[in-house]
């Protein structure tokens, strides 16, 4: 498990990474590991303060210090530990070999610089493009991410551009390099619906195109369900559960995830009932309580939740879970997707489902037709 | 969508277009509404100093005509710029409608003196999107929610009033222990109950929720959502619910209105409009919400749009959708689609679809040509 790549693009090994405040030490990251295959898309998924962004940033190391400091763990990109490398190297797989895309573009963005000359410092950087070679590549790259006119509009400054194509940019200035892996942090939280069906299918496309491993961050479950292979949730710097997307989703091992799944309206499920809502707010991650984190929120503690921490249990190959009654979880899960029959919503449902876009050739022969 | 001068204050005279077919009364009717800033230019200088000459109006809300009914929640859909926040300051008068009616009970609001239509706002409440900048930082929260109650002289006296306050605190869901704590005490959900509290203060009959949980955790939005059902349920409220967020819409409501760039193109049921829309923008943007079920995202055709909305300044003619609608033709370009009833109760502004046909995918399959078809992507 320590060594090497196994066909992993990344390994991360018991991060811990800390911030010092005037509250005491915040655990921002406190434990976590995960693997990431090359070629495959990571999500993790959780609320503010869980963790998710810091994880990310610890990976690449930009944890601003002071205040923040990676307390200990290893980052294996191709076997080799990031956080133990010299400044200088970092520096150098930063945003050749793993990219970055953030929530705002705006903020990313320098809003004194031409889009062209942005673009071109990373390939002059990391390529060693000349300025005619830069210059072309960065035309190419609005080109790919979907800018029309990409030629005319090169030499724009990004207040010229709308908040969906400033995130295309951000985009080509992320591949511009081709990197091996994409970190997308909220990537498109900030973004109208249309704008993010758009963005998603960009990043699906290249993907594709590329090969390139993503991670993606975000507090949607329906964004993370259509778009990744493996699923992380977090919750008060912990890695709370772990599994393959459809997994996760049809069979839920911790009571966090499921009151989660619960709670977000689902258009094509809907039956017009209450939802249901976890009690209580986020935890303060600088005063957590004893024992499990989310125990005073969650349905199923007991006495047990509110004194131990709870294990890592291991429920399948490829599924763990963070709870005293992970089993107990899992097994209540399992039975739910049977009595729904299968990973299909009951029959009642089944219609509106197919309206809301699922392909049914027999109702719209036009569209399922194109498809195929 | 036209509104005659002869039935502006009459209400039973009004269109009849959006009355619900039992023929009740609407508590909120709004009739062509209009808010449109003029950004100046298009002035002879301009065009000589090599300007556009063109005079530039962003017509934000451009002739809106919906009817809300007591006790219900009407969602208010739609993507950033499109208006529909300025709808809703529009109906409070918070932002100056610059045409057209919004009626409560029959009264028309926009015809309101300061005075009147501050006696009105005790009825009229909002909700708005940020809790962080819409609470005085300076008041506690006794004096946040005790504000209104003071204003339209609910309470006699100091301990009437702190009476109401602490009922209110519990009513949210707030502990009366925090009843003089300041905003910047409370997390974002509980500073949204605060909102929530300071507009039931009043004990108002319709209430303008601006995007009330957009900026909470996804935990929080479901506390946040139900306690407005719980309180919708207690009090009769009648709500216009405002997001860009369709899933929490169509939790929420009973209709749903959907805008784009000033205009509503489709209003129907709620469960109607996510199973079977027939506008080709809603189409998309239905489409397009991400369905926390990979089982289903893996089969879903989606419709992405290509381009950005176009500019609110100056918007194009005809079907405003018209240049990113994958099924408009040349007559889009010109016609302004009426809001017409395709089925019952179930309107939308497409030229091209018809209660004989109301199916724009049977009207023109994908592979037709159009004025623009830049296929539509199919995901397998």
């Amino acid at each position: 498990m320590m060594s090497g790549d196994n066909g992993n693009l990344l390994s991360v090994r018991d991060l811990r990474t800390y911030f010092e405040t005037e509250d005491g030490t915040v655990k921002a990251v406190d434990g976590i590991s995960f693997d990431l295959k090359r070629g495959e898309t990571l999500g993790i998924v959780g609320e503010s303060g869980s963790g998710k962004s810091v994880t990310n940033l610890s990976v690449i190391r930009l944890i601003p210090s002071p205040p923040g400091r990676i307390v200990s763990g290893e980052v294996l990109f191709h076997g080799q530990d990031i956080l133990s490398l010299p400044a200088e190297e970092v520096r150098r797989i930063r945003g050749k070999r793993i990219s970055m895309i953030f929530q705002d573009p705006m903020t990313s963005l320098n809003p004194f610089m031409r889009i062209s000359r942005q673009l071109m410092e990373i390939t002059q950087l990391h390529l060693g493009h000349t300025r005619e070679q830069a210059y072309e590549h960065a035309v190419r790259m609005l080109e790919t991410v979907g800018i029309p006119e990409a030629r005319a509009r090169v030499d724009s400054y990004p207040h010229e551009f709308s908040g969906g194509m400033r995130q295309r940019v951000m985009i080509a200035m992320a591949l511009s390099c081709e990197p091996e892996l994409l970190i997308a942090d909220e990537p498109t939280t900030a973004l109208d619906v249309t704008i993010q069906a758009q963005i998603l299918e960009l990043i699906r496309k290249l993907k594709e195109e590329t090969g390139t491993s993503v991670i993606l961050i975000t507090h949607d479950l329906g964004v993370v369900a259509g778009m990744t292979d493996d699923i992380i949730v977090m919750y008060a710097g912990k890695i709370f559960e772990q599994a393959p997307t459809r997994e996760l989703f049809a069979a839920p091992g911790n009571p966090y995830t499921k009151a989660l799944l619960k709670s977000v309206p689902d258009p094509v499920h809907e039956e017009g009932t209450d939802l249901y809502q976890i009690p209580g707010l986020p935890p303060d991650v600088a005063h957590l309580p004893p024992g499990c984190p989310f125990a005073p929120r969650c349905y199923h503690a007991e006495e047990v939740c509110r004194r131990e921490f709870p294990p890592f249990v291991q429920l399948n190959a490829e599924h763990f879970s963070l709870c005293h009654f992970a089993g107990e979880v899992y097994a209540e899960s399992r039975a739910e997707r049977d009595a729904r029959g299968g990973a299909t919503p009951s029959g009642a449902n089944v219609e509106p489902s197919e309206n809301l876009g699922a392909v049914d050739p027999s109702e719209n022969p036009t569209q399922g037709g194109a498809g195929r | 969508m036209t509104t005659g001068g002869a039935q502006q204050a009459d209400v039973a005279g009004m269109p009849q277009a959006l009355m619900a077919s039992d023929g009740r009364e609407p508590l909120i009717a709004i009739r062509d509404l209009k808010v449109h800033f003029d950004l100046g230019g298009g002035s002879k200088l301009e065009r000589l100093v090599g300007g556009s000459g063109v005079r530039r109006v962003v017509k934000a809300v451009d002739g809106v005509s919906i009817d809300i009914f007591p006790g219900e929640t009407l969602g208010l859909v739609g993507e950033s710029g499109c208006g529909k926040s300025t709808l809703g300051r529009a109906l409070l008068r918070l932002t100056e409608p610059t045409g057209g009616h919004a009626f409560f009970r029959g009264r028309d609001l926009a015809g309101l003196s300061k005075r009147e239509l501050r006696q009105h706002r005790r009825h009229l409440q909002m909700i708005f999107q940020d809790p962080y900048a819409s609470l005085n930082p300076r008041m506690t929260v006794s004096q946040i929610i005790g504000e209104p109650v003071e204003t339209f002289r609910l309470a006699r006296g100091r301990q009437e009033r702190e009476a109401r306050v602490r009922e209110l605190m519990q009513t949210v869901g707030l502990s009366p222990r925090f009843l003089k704590r300041y905003p910047h005490e409370f997390s974002g959900g509980q500073r949204q109950r605060i909102g929530i509290a300071r507009a039931l203060a009043a004990d108002p009959d319709f209430v303008v929720a601006d995007e009330p949980i957009s900026a909470l955790d996804v935990s929080i939005q479901a506390q946040i959502m139900n306690l407005m059902e719980r309180l919708q349920r207690e009090r009769n409220l009648t709500y216009l619910f405002i997001s860009h967020d369709l899933r929490a819409i169509r939790h929420v409501s009973d209709r749903v209105a959907v805008m784009y760039l000033g205009k509503l193109v489709e209003v129907a049921d709620a469960k109607v409009i996510y199973r079977d829309p027939l506008m080709p923008y809603t189409k998309a943007l239905i489409s397009a919400v991400p369905v926390p079920d990979p089982e289903i995202e893996a089969k879903r055709e989606r419709i992405v749009l290509q381009g950005d909305v176009p500019s609110p300044i100056n918007p194009p003619p005809g079907c405003r959708f018209h240049t990113r609608c994958p099924w408009a033709v040349e007559a889009c370009r010109e016609v302004v689609p009426p809001l017409a009833e395709i089925k019952p109760n179930h309107f939308a502004a497409c030229i091209r679809i018809s209660p004989e046909e109301p199916d724009i995918e049977r009207v023109a399959p994908s592979d037709a040509p159009g004025l623009r078809n830049p296929g539509r992507v199919i995901e397998q």
